[in-house]
């Protein structure tokens, strides 16, 4: 067998059975083995996409999503879509064409140091230098990709390698005497934190994407109502919670709800399951839940402790954890009915004082009536992906979520040209779920060249661009902190996005008024076409919130709220009561 | 809490291309202070111990551990206690020394810090230590006003006592 066919055959073994890539010159015994293959091949038209779009399929369909890209400019192409990956937690196998082993070192053609670029930005990364280690590093590299804290992996193949033949054996073994990651949860601290959990009066749980991760969305839901406490969750665990259950509170942190950051500033017990405590989640650490005690619930132990003190950690899978979790508070709970139910009321009438207002009738269209008939379109089961900027906050913060795995958004690395490839990646996962993409106007540039790719494959995602002639989240940032000094956020004469759509064979719609987004979209998806849709909404929006720096409960800008007249939001603002005391 | 102190840390590795400079490339990333890093095989085939010198609050200790445990190519990481922990580094210095006087006063130092003399040229003299930083550190403060020409350190490497892990 020949090194490429092992490549092949290795993917195949472990269930693989479409890829996403782009060729080249050290690539071409593999693309020649691919040639009599069976194993599906997506020919993007930019590497990143191709790594966006293996992470959606991963985030969409919890498999491990592979992408493909030649030496050097090929591997640095996907570079941005590992390191996405990687700050999110998303199983990618990313493979990257190499340079014959015998040229690597002399600055051959097309050679750049693959190992050394991914070490930062995957959970671990190989290079083979015989075509017999490729069945046992593609084996390690699904095992370490989904299991434990998930996240990419990078394979290194010389171009020789590919080309090598050797004689495979099946019964090779994986050994990995250093990769050993812990699953059940310590007894001992889940017994402590049940019973801290139960004297508590003024319990929340904040959900992160290891919910999602583990798959423990029932686990959660289980729990929270088992204890009555409410559920916020961060940008990576939205879906992991219904969103329109009376005790979920939405999205924590800078772009938060209002509901979510104060209640989180006034409870007296966190629960954190699955969270890395990013900056964008806590505001100002000192001042983070600062009347709380805090127990973290992650599979890693190394985010423990990392940006926020924890009174009890439970490091373990939060499937198994939460399970056990639930078992022992119901134990120690029997005959005793708790005492969170005034806490329960008090959360209820908060909320309703606080929804955000998402009917407008303005023209040009206010972002949150299109996210209202955004969702008023689709199914709580079709998938939406959100690129980076104000659109995705104002998706993270108007959208209701309820499934896991439906809302699919760059969190950490915040990847601006991530929406569009997430979402194809995610309908070929998913082909029978409705696929959305909601960009900017600037991000979707990024990687409009894909809209080939769509139409070449026949993915009929629909891609919202919200046109607002700016790179929105910057020009927030000027009007707000750099005295409205618009320096180069102005994108001035955009592109006709219908026209762009209409150039690569893709529908294009263009929508200005309330009422046309809903119509427009649900014709768009009974299509069954890849469909662009132009959405020209107000440049001047802005999305409440917190400075960077500031505590979360120091929220700026209009917080406009559903009800006409809001009643006085019961907010008892416990720090200073603490200093009246 | 907030006491800054020098940590020894030995690691068990995979003895593999790239292992030093992901251990290396973490350090850096995460700003994680690193004085000293030696790389040596170990009691298993196929394994290289580390030991890496640092400095820092608990909470930055604690950070590295598990940042290197979390590194699939390491397989065991120690914070080695320093009251029960042996550390020793080896120490070669060459030092210019013409006259038969100057010589004879190199060599005594020599012998009273249990060195060696391991090269003698026509211009020079080398002298080998082992011991602990500071018994190093101490020879060399003596042997300057002869007029070092070269050092070359391995910086420490470190064991726990009797039984201990
Ligand atoms: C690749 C990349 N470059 C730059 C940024 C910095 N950035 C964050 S949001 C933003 C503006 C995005 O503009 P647009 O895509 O139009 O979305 P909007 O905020 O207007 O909704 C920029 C430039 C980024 N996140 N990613
Ligand atoms: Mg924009």
């Amino acid at each position: 067998m020949k090194g490429s066919e092992a490549i092949i055959k290795s993917l195949k073994d472990q269930g693989v059975d479409i890829v996403f890539g782009y060729p080249g010159g050290v690539l071409l015994p593999l693309y020649d083995a691919l040639y009599d293959s069976d194993l599906e091949h997506i020919l993007v038209r930019h590497e990143q996409c191709a790594a966006h779009a293996a992470d959606g399929y991963a985030r969409a369909s919890g498999k491990v999503g592979v992408c493909i890209g030649t030496s050097g400019p090929g591997a640095t192409n996907l570079v941005t879509g590992i390191a996405t990956a990687h700050m999110d937690s998303s199983p990618i196998l990313a493979i990257a064409g190499q340079v014959g082993t015998a040229l690597i070192g002399r600055d051959a053609f097309q050679e750049v140091d693959t190992l050394g670029l991914t070490m930062p930005i995957t959970k671990h990364n190989f290079q083979a230098m015989q075509a017999d280690e490729i069945a046992g590093m593609i084996k390690s590299a699904f095992y370490i990709a989904s299991t434990g804290r998930q996240g990419p992996v990078a394979i290194d193949l010389p171009k020789d390698v590919q080309e090598q033949e050797f004689e495979y054996k099946a019964d090779f073994q994986i050994d990995l005497p250093g990769y050993k990651p812990t699953r059940k949860g310590h007894p001992g601290q889940i017994k402590k934190a049940s019973n801290l959990i139960l004297k508590s009066k003024k319990p929340v749980i904040l959900a992160g994407g290891g919910v999602i991760l583990s798959e423990s969305s029932d686990e959660l839901l289980e729990l929270s109502k088992l204890i009555k406490a409410p559920v916020t969750t961060t940008l990576m665990g939205k879906g992991s919670f219904p969103e329109d259950d009376p005790l979920s509170l939405g999205m924590l942190g800078m772009h938060g709800r209002k509901v979510a950051n104060l209640v989180v500033d006034e409870c007296d017990c966190l629960i954190v399951i699955g969270c890395r405590f990013s900056d964008r989640t806590t505001g100002k650490v000192d001042e983070f839940a600062s009347n709380a005690k805090i127990i973290h619930i992650d599979v890693d132990p190394a985010e423990i402790g990392k940006n926020v003190d924890i009174d009890i950690p439970i490091v373990g899978d939060a499937k198994i954890v939460l399970t056990s979790l639930i078992k022992t508070i119901g134990k120690l709970k029997e005959g005793n009915p708790g005492s969170t139910k005034e806490w329960a009321d008090y959360i209820s009438d908060f909320k309703i004082n606080c929804i955000p207002r998402l009917s407008f009738e303005d023209v040009p269209l206010k972002p949150q009536q299109v996210i209202k008939e955004i969702r008023d379109s689709i199914d709580y089961d079709a998938i939406v992906t959100t690129d980076v900027g104000q659109n995705q906050m104002w998706m993270a913060h108007y959208f209701t979520s309820k499934i896991p795995r439906t809302f699919l958004s760059s969190g950490g690395l915040g990847t601006m040209g991530f929406g569009f490839p997430a979402a194809m990646g995610a309908k070929v996962a998913l082909p029978e779920n409705d696929v959305v993409a909601v960009c900017g106007d600037g991000g979707f540039l990024m990687v409009c060249q894909d809209l080939a790719t769509v139409r070449e494959y026949d993915i009929p995602v629909v891609v919202c661009v919200l046109n607002n002639r700016y790179l929105g989240m910057v020009a927030q940032w000027q009007k707000l902190f750099y005295d409205e000094r618009m320096s180069h956020t102005h994108l001035g004469e955009v592109p006709d996005f219908v026209k762009l759509a209409e150039a690569f064979g893709v529908r294009g719609e263009r929508v200005e008024k309330p009422g046309e987004m809903k119509e427009t979209l649900q014709s768009a998806l009974k299509s069954g076409e890849p469909t662009l849709i132009d959405v020209i909404i107000d440049p001047d929006e802005i999305l409440p919130m917190v400075p960077p720096g500031c505590g979360i409960t120091e929220i700026i800008g209009e917080y406009k709220v559903e009800r006409e007249v809001p009643g006085e939001i019961p907010y008892r603002a416990p720090h200073k009561e603490k200093e009246g005391e | 809490m907030d006491e800054q102190r020098t940590h020894v840390i030995s690691a068990l590795v995979l003895h593999k291309p790239g292992v030093l400079q992901r251990v290396a490339g973490l350090f850096t990333r995460r700003g994680f202070n690193i004085e000293n890093i030696t790389v040596g095989t170990s009691e298993q085939e196929n394994m290289a111990r580390m030991t890496i010198i640092s400095k820092g609050d608990e909470k930055v200790l604690e950070q590295i551990i598990k940042q290197l445990n979390k590194l699939i190519d390491v397989v065991k990481v120690r914070d080695l206690d320093p009251e029960n922990t042996v550390k020793r580094e080896l120490c070669l210095i060459k030092i210019h020394a013409t006259s038969e006087k100057k010589r004879s006063e190199v060599i005594q130092y020599a012998n009273i810090f249990r060195g060696r003399i391991i090269d003698v040229g026509p211009e020079t003299l080398t002298v080998e230590i082992t011991g602990s930083p500071g018994k190093i550190e101490a020879l060399i403060d003596l042997l300057r006003v002869f007029g070092i020409k070269q050092i070359a350190r391995t910086g420490p490497t470190a064991i726990s006592r009797g039984t201990l892990d």
